[in-house]
């Protein structure tokens, strides 16, 4: 191998790879937390909802579970400004993963919801909680409890795949990458240190779930 | 300017051979390096242990697509011809080992271990312990999330359309520049992903709840 690594030119250009970091952080925080809410939405419309909800919100699950998330992406990019609704290329990789996760986490968090005992949710109705109050404390967090570990690696993989909206050039990291590379020709280098980058933000997502877990669904600490 | 029609249609479908081709190369490579981790993993040694570990977390922990370009920048580097069949089906299989070997890491685990131990009792080796007492009660508690798994590594092959590899995705993309038609012709690329994964997902779903029932029993 006669080949000399030139790591410079990647680290001379590290404000833009910032940028396209906080892109990448920015992008997939807003994707978990829109994303969240539709789940949870779905998966209440799925455990509780009418009949022909139950069967929009299977169909939206199964279409999305068995395509891949790069023509999901390219569908919202291309095709529905045919249609007439024009966004841009980062609104529509937002849209993109929202509605991917939605499907997946709604999966999850219903398996969370059917493994509440019967009993738990007739003791919220002898103690007079109303519906809503019932579905929130009685079902939503113990289900959440139950499905985390599930429910953040799921997040973590979106992250991850939120590389591939740099296709439609939707200035995320690897979208930065790309455009080094076309400056630099250093690929290899750029993709290392990119890549890098990456599992770094995987390790730092799965820290912060840890202290987020601990925050808000732990049981308090024992007497 | 060409309008879709029957021949647009064709072109697509026929492209999808290789998203079959290549899922299957991914999976049977996948399968191969998948069952090494999962042995290495749940081996004894603990130099086995901390490599298989680390294997897994790196390919587990950065995205496919990066993989993918690591693989196909990185050979011309290392001195090797490359072109985006072997970079796609190289990349495939090294993620999907790691995949794999995660899952099937946890099957291994979940054999009970009164297993384990009658084996160990009966004085087997190690490969006959695995062959004959482990891993055939682990394939039975591997088969739906490996089947479920087939999903995905279909769906992974979409991404080898950003190096150029003419699967559906990438016909796909050739179409629609020629048509400027994309609504259809994503809906086609789409129902062709969904023809080929929507019967697996059902598979797996059909023999998990079967297990389910078994294990009620």
């Amino acid at each position: 191998m006669n080949y000399t690594f030139q790591f410079d030119a990647v680290f001379a250009a590290w404000p833009l790879l910032l940028k396209g970091t906080w892109n990448t952080i920015e992008l997939s925080m807003m994707a978990m937390f829109f994303g969240l809410i539709v789940a949870v939405v779905c998966a209440w419309g799925k455990t509780g909802g009418p009949r022909p909800l139950r069967w929009i919100i299977n169909a939206y699950i199964e279409l999305i579970r068995n395509t891949p998330f790069l023509v999901q992406l390219y569908f919202f990019f291309f095709a529905l400004p045919a249609l007439g609704l024009r966004w841009s290329a980062h609104t529509a990789a937002l849209v993109a993963m929202v509605i991917n996760l939605g499907a997946y986490a709604t999966e999850i968090i219903r398996a969370g919801i059917e493994s509440i005992p019967r009993g738990q949710i007739e003791a919220g109705l002898a103690l007079n909680l109303k519906a809503h109050k019932i579905f929130r404390h009685v079902i939503l967090k113990p289900a959440l409890r139950t499905v985390y570990p599930a429910l953040t690696s799921q997040f973590i993989l979106l992250m991850l795949s939120s590389a591939v909206v740099s296709a439609i050039s939707a200035d995320d990291l690897t979208s930065v990458a790309a455009n080094l590379q076309s400056q630099t020709f250093r690929s290899f280098e750029i993709y290392i240190v990119v890549t890098v980058i990456y599992l770094a933000l995987a390790l730092a997502f799965s820290a912060l779930f840890r202290v987020i877990y601990q925050r808000t669904l732990d049981y308090p600490a024992g007497r | 300017m060409r309008t879709f029609g029957l021949s647009e249609f064709l072109f697509i479908l026929d492209a999808a051979r290789w998203t079959v081709a290549l899922s299957m190369i991914a999976f049977a490579g996948g399968a191969i390096g998948g069952l090494i981790i999962a042995l290495s993993k749940t081996s004894d040694n603990r130099a086995l242990q901390l490599l298989s570990g680390g294997f897994i977390q790196i390919f587990q922990g950065t995205p496919l697509l990066l993989q993918l370009f690591l693989v196909f920048f990185g050979a011309p580097v290392l001195g090797m011809n490359i072109n985006p069949w072997i970079a796609a089906g190289v990349a495939l299989i090294l993620n999907t080992s790691a995949f794999l070997g995660e899952i099937w890491r946890g099957c291994i685990q979940a054999v009970p271990s009164g297993q384990w131990e009658a084996a160990q009792a009966l004085s087997l080796p190690y490969v006959a312990r695995m062959k004959y007492v482990i891993l055939p009660q682990a394939f039975k508690i591997a088969l739906a999330p490996t089947v479920g798994y087939m999903v995905q590594v279909i769906k992974g092959t979409s991404l080898a359309a950003i190096i150029g590899f003419a699967e559906v995705t990438r016909s796909g993309q050739i179409i629609n520049n020629a048509t400027f038609q994309p609504l259809i012709v994503f809906s086609v690329v789409a129902g062709i992903y969904f023809v080929l994964c929507w019967p697996l997902s059902l598979l797996a779903a059909r023999i998990e709840r079967k297990q389910a029932v078994a294990l009620a029993r």
